[in-house]
């Protein structure tokens, strides 16, 4: 395990830039997310970190040296993919077993078969051992390579959108699961998603690209409830931060061109009128979309709430946030 | 009765699409019925008007391939005595006996070596020149595909005397490493392209996981690419084997008495005293079997071969 720090970070491509002067220090032992929208640079940045390509500018450390130079078998990271990620033509337990008798490792094998056990444990696909790569469904598939990845003891795990091709209950387990195996072997990760669930439940710091980008870096909770800009703000929060114009609410802070309302900064029983347009009852909460001198207002109220379409509902700002014309937050 | 269904085939349609496969698969296979059954006939059968589809086999044709025969007088063959051998008996009907091997079995050797040579030697450098030109950057790499794809726009014998000249020059005329290189220069253009095709169609994930797992990139081609390939490399392999074993104008250019290959030879029996059909049709029918068990043993690779970039896995 050690600490991976990203200096001055550019990458292009052919016509675009991906990457532009991105510094990132991912602490030893730390569940770092990167989140961003599809084109942010995310995979770019394993990809860097992972050796697959070179940057521009900038250097890559992985526990205090430089590893521009080395080839990714040298680097000794692991890396799930999203997509593509076992062997088509082994088993499982063969998949399992490449990064172990890669020249790099040269484990002998008896450790092999019993690595593989422990792993096959964690993940529960012993009973899948040899059963053909292709053969597998979606999520042993990704658990398969997950364990591709645990069976080494890498100095640091790179996931790209490890879970993003489940389903929803599959993903929750192997949610609980990582971050299970984070705490136990007390690796470090590089994990990519634009999932803010993940980023939420699992991150103890997460990354927020825009457009090549690091935009903001901390943990989950000061992303959430301290966003630099309009931006950052609107990737994590569900339903999603409502973005107004300032002057709809009285109070505005000078230069504030747009007021950030999250479901608890929306309080009820008081101020304008809001008409509401709609009502979702998911079960343990309930969606209200309201609308507001033309403005639409989505808010979540009590579950078993009697509102119902055309009611009308007041609502004020509670510690509203409140970002300039260029989306950077003043208050 | 099954529910209907917009995509399934009807018994009907099944019905006449069977029957159209067996009626074509019938009338591309009677030639070659044909050829093994003359293989099997007298002289006479084989000549016989109109052809005779019922007769007794024989091996004659085949003994008449294998040796070389010469007419005895009465008196030598009574000296001779019983034939003590089924082909003796044979040849004895017409006053011959057998005076040695002919040399058609160092003529199919001949084939044997220059056509899997060959094809072994464009499979092989066409797999490293299509996973480069897949994988790498390579400059003027439109170009220079687009060169190696023109050296098939026109019929390789059409520069013959180039290459006669160069093999005279070279002292490559009449020797087997000579025709490795010409039918491996002459496949290597399809190689190249029919591989490309499939190595575009492996993802890079692979080698990009393999190299992560601690792998060279060599390694990663050896054991991640190569195995995924091996259908491209299978249906390549079949198709340079079929150029190189039934190539004839080259052969008969550039080979006589060291390297010469079964194609131009086969046609020289019929020279000897009459004409010697069935030894021909012999010649002819031992010389599809090594094309037939290569294609039957890679078969399984070859539908998905013939079919790539059409379906996928």
């Amino acid at each position: 395990m050690a600490e991976v720090t990203l200096s001055h970070i550019t990458k292009r491509f052919v016509r675009e830039t991906a990457l532009s002067d991105v510094s990132l220090t991912i602490p030893d032992g730390s569940f770092v997310v990167l989140l961003g929208p599809t084109g942010a640079g995310k995979t770019t940045t394993l990809r860097l970190i992972a050796g697959l390509d070179r940057p521009d500018a900038g250097d890559i450390t992985i526990g205090g040296a430089s590893v521009l130079d080395l080839t990714p078998a040298q680097r000794d990271v692991a890396m799930v993919f999203q997509q593509y990620s076992l062997y088509p033509h082994m088993t499982v337990r063969e998949n399992l077993a490449f990064p172990l008798r890669s020249p790099v490792l040269r484990t002998p094998e008896d450790e092999i078969t019993r690595k593989i056990a422990e792993v096959a444990e964690v993940l529960h696909i012993a009973h899948k051992l040899d059963n053909k790569a292709t053969a597998l469904s979606g999520g042993e598939m990704q658990r398969v390579s997950i364990g591709r990845a645990l069976v080494r003891d890498p100095q640091l795990f790179l996931m790209d959108e490890p879970l993003s091709s489940l389903d929803a209950k599959l993903r929750s387990d192997l949610r609980v699961e990582l971050k299970r195996i984070h705490a136990a072997l007390g690796a470090t990760l590089l994990y990519v998603t634009h999932d803010q669930i993940e980023a939420m439940t699992m991150a103890t710091h997460v990354g927020v690209l825009d457009r090549g980008r690091l935009v903001q870096f901390g943990p989950p909770r000061e992303i959430y409830e301290n966003p630099v800009n309009l931006t950052v703000a609107g990737r994590l929060g569900l339903p999603r931060i409502n973005a107004l114009p300032a002057d709809l609410f009285p109070g505005a802070p000078a230069g504030a061109a747009t007021i950030g309302l999250r479901p608890e900064h929306i309080v009820h029983g008081e101020g304008q009128a809001a008409q509401v347009t709609r009502v979702e009852h998911l079960g343990d909460q309930t969606r209200l979309h309201l609308s507001l001198a033309g403005h639409d207002i989505v808010t979540l109220t009590d579950p078993h709430t009697d509102l119902a379409l055309g009611d009308s509902l007041a609502i004020a700002p509670r510690n509203p946030l409140y970002f300039a014309a260029d989306g950077a937050r003043i208050a | 009765m099954s529910s209907y269904s917009v995509t399934a085939a009807s018994p009907a349609q099944k019905w006449l699409a069977g029957t159209l496969v067996i009626a074509y698969a019938l009338i591309t296979i009677m030639p070659l019925l044909w050829i093994i059954a003359t293989g099997f006939k007298s002289p006479s059968d084989a000549i016989a008007y109109p052809p005779k589809v019922t007769f007794e086999p024989t091996l004659e044709g085949y003994v008449n391939l294998f040796t070389t025969r010469t007419r005895v007088t009465p008196e030598t063959l009574e000296q001779l005595g019983e034939p003590t051998t089924w082909y003796d008996r044979i040849v004895r009907q017409y006053d011959m006996v057998i005076a040695g091997p002919s040399r058609f079995g160092e003529r199919f050797l001949n084939s044997v070596i220059i056509g899997f040579g060959s094809t072994f030697l464009s499979v092989f450098l066409g797999t490293l020149a299509a996973y480069a030109f897949s994988r790498f950057k390579v400059p003027l790499k439109d170009d220079l595909l687009f060169f190696v794809l023109s050296t098939r726009m026109m019929p390789p014998i059409a520069v013959a005397i180039p290459i006669f000249l160069m093999f005279r020059t070279l002292g490559l005329s009449d020797t087997h490493a000579g025709m490795i290189l010409l039918y491996t220069a002459v496949n290597l253009s399809l190689a190249v392209w029919l591989l490309k095709g499939f190595i575009d169609e492996i993802p890079r994930e692979y080698e990009e996981a393999a190299l992560i797992d601690g792998y060279t990139r060599f390694q990663a081609f050896y054991k991640v690419v190569l195995p995924q390939a091996a259908t491209g490399i299978a249906s390549t392999a079949i198709f340079c084997l079929i150029f190189a074993w039934n190539e004839y104008a080259f052969a008969v250019l550039l080979t006589s008495g060291n390297a010469q290959t079964a194609p131009p030879f086969i046609p020289t029996i019929i020279g000897v005293g009459g004409q010697d059909w069935p030894a021909v049709a012999a010649g002819a029918t031992i010389f599809l079997v090594p094309v037939m068990v290569f294609t039957i043993l890679l078969r399984k690779h070859l539908l998905r071969g013939i079919t790539f970039g059409a379906v996928r896995k």
